[in-house]
């Protein structure tokens, strides 16, 4: 495409099937006031 | 829905329920004040004095393609409120208060200089003891739990805090999780000997500490009414030498350090790689807190540091910056963006008594008391209402480009603002989109 770079796929909907839960609480990595939750990891594959 | 903005020269596109993100010429980003609502002859006529008809037609092309293949105006059709709400009361995190009490006395403290507005007091192994078994009891089917060592001050008990993570690992065994520690403390009490506890105990870390000497001491007081600066530097240093995971030093700003990345700057030179600040939410009427008024020269702030963000980047001396980390390529998945921090459902506060809250914020407020882990019938009073509380209900959230991003805010927030955890709190989403921009303006700078 001439006009338009994609620098981030549509990955959201993938997702749609996740939702294990295994991810770290947002509040507890660094902010404990204001939440961003975006800035998180999956953590679906890294159970141990 | 989508949402365009301009970081330094690049003109950025985001759809906001695909997660997709573009960068596009001028001409796309002007077309994009009109379509889809207007038919292409009209853009052409509106845009015929920058753009030629053919180009214009093109341009037409790739955005009608990208919208077939769902990266322009999808649909929010992943998952419906029922497949969220159905989820059921799982509890996998608590914050573990150890210390109601605290060797310092910041003057924009939440928690009351670490008394909560309660009695002072330490959490005793006993107690502590039932925290940590209420937590996998309640944690489902889920297998990383995650408790954080909280006050107060923490390190004041820290004996406590050494004891339990030995009983903890015990009942990782038991039930057959794995338990992830972390602790947060403002560093007076952190010696070379609970720096090896905790580097080797600890998935992460979070030192306070507000950036440059004057803005620290400003707020970040001894009970005699010191500045702490000195007290906490060399300690920190020290302990980041040796850290090999993960730590974040934390800090406030207020209405008094409004340039509040030359902090981030200062923390950053002095070698600290990751770093976090965050605007003060306290009391309206105190001269220190931020106002509406404030919000330009915030922004204008939030653009100065992701210049130095870049700028050290690319000298070879990168940071991180909390709020900046957002992951394109995939993040967190979309039940958790809707469903945000898990305050009150997923994530639990347990005070040196044993009461149990929704969250470390809401401590000491007899209406948020779901309970205590000395008794065996818990039942969440609350759940329904703070599993309830997420984007496709808030009427603010649902309309906002953001949601996906900061996934409704801080609920504490909400309800010390405006009364409900329905509502967020104005301001901070404010703050929360301008940083937002920044961090996808970063990643696109750098693709």
């Amino acid at each position: 495409m001439k006009n338009i770079k994609t620098i981030a796929k549509p990955t959201l909907k993938n997702t749609a099937s996740k939702g294990c839960g295994e991810c770290q609480t947002s509040c507890q990595s660094a902010c404990k006031t204001s939440c961003t939750v975006a800035n998180q990891q999956c953590d679906n594959t890294r159970r141990r | 829905m989508i949402h365009k903005f301009k970081f330094k020269e690049l003109n950025i596109v985001m759809d906001i329920n695909s997660g997709a993100i573009h960068i596009v010429s001028d001409m796309v980003y002007d077309i994009l004040d009109f379509y889809p609502d207007e038919p292409k002859e009209a853009v052409i006529s509106q845009l015929s004095n920058k753009y030629s008809p053919t180009s214009i037609n093109d341009a037409f092309d790739e955005i009608e393609a990208l919208k077939q293949n769902g990266m322009l105006f999808s649909d929010d059709d992943q998952i419906t409120t029922e497949m969220l709400e159905g989820r059921g009361p799982v509890i996998k995190a608590m914050c573990l208060h150890v210390a109601h009490d605290c060797n310092m006395r910041c003057k924009y403290c939440f928690g009351d200089a670490g008394a909560f507005e309660g009695q002072r007091s330490l959490l005793s192994f006993e107690t502590g003891k039932k925290a940590i078994d209420f937590l996998p009891t309640h944690s489902g089917t889920r297998h990383n739990l995650e408790i954080d060592f909280f006050g107060g001050e923490p390190l004041m008990n820290f004996d406590v805090v050494k004891q339990l993570v030995a009983y903890g690992r015990e009942a990782e065994k038991a039930y057959g999780k794995n338990i992830r520690f972390t602790i947060t403390t403002n560093g007076l009490l952190l010696d070379e000997e609970k720096r090896d506890f905790i580097n080797a105990n600890m998935e992460n870390v979070i030192l306070s500490i507000d950036g440059r000497p004057e803005v620290n001491d400003r707020m970040r007081r001894t009970p005699n009414d010191k500045g702490t600066y000195s007290l906490i530097i060399k300690n920190y240093l020290d302990f980041v030498k040796e850290r090999e995971g993960t730590y974040y030093v934390r800090g406030t700003f207020t209405r008094d350090n409004l340039d509040f990345a030359e902090d981030v700057k200062h923390l950053a030179d002095l070698g600290f790689r990751n770093i976090s600040v965050e605007p003060v939410v306290t009391d309206p009427s105190l001269g220190y807190a931020l106002r509406e008024k404030d919000l330009p020269r915030i922004f204008e702030e939030y653009e100065r540091l992701a210049d130095l963000y870049l700028q050290y980047a690319m000298e070879g001396k990168p940071f991180e910056f909390f709020h900046f980390n957002v992951d394109l390529e995939q993040g967190p998945c979309v039940y958790k963006r809707i469903a945000g921090c898990g305050a009150g459902t997923e994530y639990v506060a347990v005070t040196p008594e044993g009461d149990i809250y929704p969250c470390h914020q809401f401590v000491g407020n007899p209406d948020f008391l779901l309970g205590n882990v000395w008794d065996d019938a818990f039942e969440n009073k609350l759940f329904e209402d703070f599993n309830k509380a997420h984007i496709y209900n808030k009427e603010k959230c649902k309309s906002c480009w953001a949601k996906f991003y900061c996934s409704g805010g801080c609920h504490a927030n909400a309800y010390n603002m405006n009364g409900t955890i329905s509502v967020p709190y104005e301001m901070g989403c404010e703050m929360e989109k301008k940083r937002l921009e920044c961090a996808i303006g970063i990643r696109a700078a750098l693709a």
